[in-house]
């Protein structure tokens, strides 16, 4: 089956700013990749279960017991950029 | 005399046990190694003399005073760059990581830090530990020193080529489709992945959450057994940790394979798969039957399939976990008139051409409409092949199969085409998605004089076995020796 | 047209667990920005997350109380979308199997009573906090955000109900009704002007009378309970304004303006999203026993609605029993003032009223206040054996609120105490009568209006503090 990729969505959803040749390389790409991989299609799995983890365990929690913060100096000495105890990014410009 | 750098660590803990050696002087003789090998081979991206020798000196004031804390201390090893490393530079070979110093050691480092090991530096990888041959990083591919125009695999390709040099004695990788046993395979070394679950992840760069264990690149199977011992066991900090104990890799070890059950996996040991791969392959196998195993051969149809599945469950994993890589906290940033735009571009220029494939890949399997076809129906092939694995180890002990299909490529042999690259790891795929225990073992040499390694998969837990057989096959095996690198050699 | 609206209530409260939701990091919003924060909640590389029992056991107790099925097994959700104060770019969260599911709670508007269904309640981790700065102070007109992840990864429970909600009114009674459950649990300081208990409306209108859904509008940004009702009821007219001129609803998330009073439209350019849910590979699948669940069955509060019945079933109006079960300080007051043996009515009458609006007036809580029970059932039996008329006994728990004494120190120093004995009262009237006699000629003759001033005059003479409805009956007898 012929697969359709809105390969700029795609790069939107995934925050990667692409050129339109770039876009195209890929879409080509994913395309072979995809067609390969669409053989899981062809296993019956009627009935089946998905596994989302290999191990059948449940239940691993930690207790409700503070521990030590890292060091602000340390974790802001490798933000790109910080003032004042905050991280820093440009505005977000939601509205507009 | 044997050069330090190439002893195992089983030769250079009982050198040091003795007095024969210090922690030092095999230290310095792994950084000359590396100092007269590294310009060719690039196994490294951050190599930590001082912190080594520092390491290494306190090794050795413990071992003088007869306070030895355990097998690995004072013994150099070398660290995937994707493991967190307090204080020193870690990349996972991406630019978006150039320069990030971590402010904390995973489990793994923290555990054999405590039992005394020497850290060498941070060897290469693959970028985000995906691909095959080493070849994607940022800061330039490493090469197999059995032969430098050739790929030592991938992902953990700058680990195996520092232990094969003799830049390192041991070296831990991580195993996402066989990041670990395929550059054991090509860099003729014993390669291993544990069960899911047994070794911590915390600390590790995730790639694929589901896959993701970290494993020894060793020369020798007790070497790997004995670093496998000191990294296994549970972690509070790993909500994936298996709760119980570990199983013992070097408790059977000399037990030799004779009533044992071997079953061939018929998928993986024919089509596809490189003549002399499988000459040694059945060469192996008849060795087995000679000492005593039965031979089984299975079929496990699904397996056909596992490559499929994998190829939208990592990536679809992968797409979330590298999604924190946007500028804001760490790392790199490219500028941008708003926060959107600034991460869209650092991402864009941050990650390489192979990372931006994944995680296209994995975001198109996961987005509305396509759930179900694509990352719904890999997870549930992935039950089909753990079921089917449950079935055939209830018929065998362990299965085997050739690791890679082909002995090293050359470089840029496969980089204009993702798939080729991609079935390098068809025969060690199905054991990640299965979460069962599996390892390469070196079986004997190419024509052209490169290695080829075993695969022996085990169930869950299955460890003890696994490492049984994979001795028992190394005790049967021609010594394949190690690389000549006319660096050293003159 | 007759519009009908249709109303659905998200809600996120913040548990208030000692530690973060998947690491070891304080929740302390006080702390100095980014000082509570770790490899696991700041997204470094590497970090992983690991669930907090205390959390878990928490949202199961809030299921419970809304009347939930516990699902035996659930399973966290990565929701992935980018945001710079969400760490990973992905939230924990839940998908298709939440903690809790199918729940219910009643809600009462002026007396009438209904089912609220609740769909889900499901655990997740909240964000860090954005603040954007600039000349307005606004999103829109920011130069820079600076982001603090103290708040990132402190355990968030979102409950969802059904749109079973059919006015403003009781999308207010709803979310009160809610939130007083859950600072009654313990697991939650509720407090809505701190954002640890948030209310999203998604309000829909459709033709009363029909069953179709209209298109839905998310409503956001109240911090009040008034303006949730607020912003609802101007929802549901610009919505029917719009219908009835022809137009149509845009499915959108809109912002209320507590000073305009209007919802704006916060369209981004993302468009519709796509969250790309799949099962969260770091974690386990979290399993509720059936003993794991009962445990924390036996650790639930008798919850507010449960309290009101008992109460009415001991006499008190319906309203004063909501009141007073609402409120803690309220319900152990009345427990002890019902202890010490005043009458529930009673009890419930001076504490629902007069202590209530002296503890608003004086903005004390009524907890810190002198008042005891024993002074309520004090104060009751002095009215009951008329040593206290009502206005003097409102005089006297003043008194006693303020921290003089007990009703009787107090009644006596302010010399309130009625006169009961009925010789002092019958001379006290005919002396009144003797200074009077004109006027008891007209009242014996028939000019009853006149009984009022007689009754003032006797008032006078005893200081008021006799009790009007005996002097009433004295001078009556009089008349013969």
């Amino acid at each position: 089956m012929p697969i359709e990729i809105d390969i700029a969505h795609v790069a939107r959803l995934a925050r990667i700013e692409l050129s339109e040749r770039q876009l195209a390389d890929y879409r080509a790409q994913l395309g072979v990749i995809l067609d390969h991989a669409a053989r899981v299609q062809e296993l019956p799995t009627e009935g089946v279960a998905p596994t989302s983890h290999p191990l059948d365990m449940v239940n691993a929690f930690r207790e409700d017991i503070v521990r030590p913060s890292l060091d602000r100096d340390e974790v802001l000495s490798q933000a790109p950029d910080a003032t004042d105890g905050f991280f820093r990014v440009p505005p977000s410009l939601d509205n507009e | 005399m044997t050069n330090p750098a190439d002893l195992t660590l089983v030769e250079a803990a009982t050198a040091l046990k003795a007095g024969d050696q210090t922690s030092v002087a095999l230290t310095e003789a792994v950084l000359t190694r590396a100092s007269l090998t590294e310009a060719a081979v690039h196994a490294y991206l951050t190599i930590d003399r001082s912190g080594a020798l520092a390491a290494a000196e306190a090794a050795d004031r413990r071992i003088s005073k007869g306070r030895s804390i355990g097998p690995l201390d004072g013994l150099p090893i070398a660290l995937k760059d994707n493991m967190m490393t307090r204080g020193v530079e870690t990349t996972a070979s991406s630019k978006i990581l150039a320069g990030y110093i971590p402010p904390y050691d995973g489990t793994v480092v923290a555990r054999l830090r405590e039992a005394g090991a020497v850290f060498v530096g941070k060897t290469n990888l693959d970028e985000f530990a995906m691909g095959s041959s080493t070849e994607n990083s940022a800061f330039g591919p490493t090469r197999n020193p059995w032969n430098l125009d050739t790929v030592p695999g991938g992902s953990s390709g700058g680990s195996a080529a520092a232990v094969a040099a003799g830049s390192a004695l041991a070296g831990l990788g991580s195993d996402t489709g066989g990041s670990i046993r395929q550059p054991a395979a090509l860099c003729g070394l014993v390669g291993m992945k544990p069960t899911y679950g047994l070794v911590s992840r915390y600390g590790l760069i995730a790639f694929a959450s589901s896959l993701d264990q970290i494993g020894p690149l060793t020369h020798t199977v007790e070497d790997a057994a004995i670093v496998y011992e000191a990294i296994a066991g549970h972690d509070p900090l790993d909500a994936t940790s298996f709760p119980g104990p570990a199983p013992s890799g070097t408790e059977r070890l000399g037990e030799g394979v004779s009533g044992l059950r071997v079953g061939i996996v018929n998928e993986l040991s024919g089509e596809g798969i490189d003549d002399e791969v499988l000459a040694a392959f059945r060469t192996t196998v008849q060795r087995l039957a000679s000492a005593g195993a039965e031979i089984v051969e299975l079929s496990l149809p699904s397996t056909a399939t596992a490559l499929s599945a994998y190829y939208l469950i990592a990536p679809a994993e992968c797409s979330a976990n590298l999604a924190r890589f946007d500028g804001v906290r760490y790392g790199l940033r490219v500028d941008g008139g708003t926060v959107d735009e600034m991460m869209s571009r650092t991402r864009a220029d941050g990650f390489g051409p192979e990372v931006i494939r994944r995680i296209l890949l994995g975001t198109y399997a996961l987005s509305a409409g396509y759930y179900d076809a694509f990352y719904g129906q890999a997870q549930r092939v992935r039950t089909l092949i753990i079921q089917e694995f449950a079935r055939a180890y209830e018929q065998v002990d362990v299965l085997v199969s050739p690791t890679a299909p082909a002995p090293a490529f050359e470089l840029g042999a496969k980089t204009q085409d993702p798939l080729s690259m991609y079935m390098q790891d068809i025969c060690t795929i199905p054991s990640n998605l299965s979460g069962h225990p599996a390892m390469s073992v070196p079986v004997g040499l190419s024509a052209t004089g490169l290695p080829i390694g075993f695969q022996v998969m085990a169930p869950a837990l299955g460890e003890t076995v696994m490492f049984q057989v994979a001795a028992a096959i190394e005790n049967l095996s021609d010594d394949i020796g190690r690389p000549v690198l006319e660096v050293v050699a003159s | 047209m007759k519009w009908e609206p249709v109303i659905g209530i998200e809600v996120h409260v913040e548990l208030e667990t000692q530690s973060k939701m998947f690491c070891g990091c304080a929740v302390d919003f006080e702390a100095e920005p980014n000082t509570n924060v770790c490899p696991t909640c700041l997204g470094l590389p590497g970090a992983l997350p690991v669930p907090n029992r205390k959390a878990i056991e928490w949202i199961t107790k809030i299921g419970l109380a809304f009347n939930c099925s516990i699902s035996e097994r659930s399973q966290f959700h990565r929701k992935n979308y980018f945001y710079s104060d969400q760490p990973k770019n992905y939230q924990i969260s839940q998908f298709d199997v939440p903690v809790c599911h199918d729940g219910w709670i009643d809600v009462t508007v002026d007396g009438e009573t209904s089912r609220i269904r609740v769909n889900r309640a499901h655990m997740e981790e909240d964000t860090g906090k954005s603040i954007h700065v600039g000349e307005s102070g606004r999103i829109h007109s920011a130069t820079e955000t600076l982001l603090n992840f103290n708040r990132a990864g402190v355990p968030l429970v979102e409950i969802v109900s059904e749109a079973d909600i059919r006015s403003a009114a009781q999308a207010r009674a709803y979310a009160q009704t809610l939130r007083t459950v859950v600072a009654a649990l313990g697991v939650s300081d509720a407090k809505l002007e701190e954002g640890s208990i948030r209310f999203d409306a998604n309000v829909s209108i459709r033709p009363t009378g029909t069953e179709a859904f209209g298109t839905k509008v998310e409503v956001k940004n109240m911090n009040s309970f008034r303006s949730l009702e607020r912003a609802v009821d101007f929802e549901i007219l610009r919505q029917a304004d719009i219908l009835d001129q022809g137009g149509t609803i845009d499915q959108e998330t809109r912002h209320w303006d507590e000073g305009e009073g209007v919802t704006h439209s916060m369209r981004s350019k993302e468009g519709s999203s796509d969250y790309r849910y799949f099962p969260e590979p770091d974690l386990l699948p979290i399993e509720v026993t059936d003993e794991w669940r009962n445990e924390i069955a036996a650790t639930l509060p008798e919850l507010p609605a449960a309290r009101a019945a008992r109460y009415m079933g001991l006499g008190v109006d319906a309203d004063s029993a909501t009141s007073l079960a609402g409120s803690d300080a309220l319900t152990a007051m009345f427990q002890s003032s019902l202890a010490a043996g005043a009458p529930a009515q009673v009890a419930a009458n001076w504490l629902t009223g007069e202590v209530t609006a002296w503890s608003r007036r004086a903005a004390i809580d009524i907890a810190d206040s002198a008042l005891t029970g024993a002074h309520v059932a004090q104060l009751a039996g002095m009215v009951a054996a008329n040593l206290l008329s009502s206005t003097a006994a409102k005089e006297v728990l003043g008194y006693v609120l303020a921290g003089e004494g007990d009703p009787e120190t107090v009644a006596a120093a302010h010399d309130l105490v009625q006169i009961n004995d009925s010789g002092a009262l019958e001379s006290a009237v005919d002396q009144v009568i003797g200074e009077n006699e004109d006027q008891f000629a007209r009242l014996a003759g028939g000019e009853d209006k006149l009984i009022g001033f007689f009754v003032g005059q006797v008032m006078r003479v005893t200081g008021g503090k006799a009790d009007p409805r005996a002097v009433t009956d004295i001078i009556r007898s009089r008349i013969g």
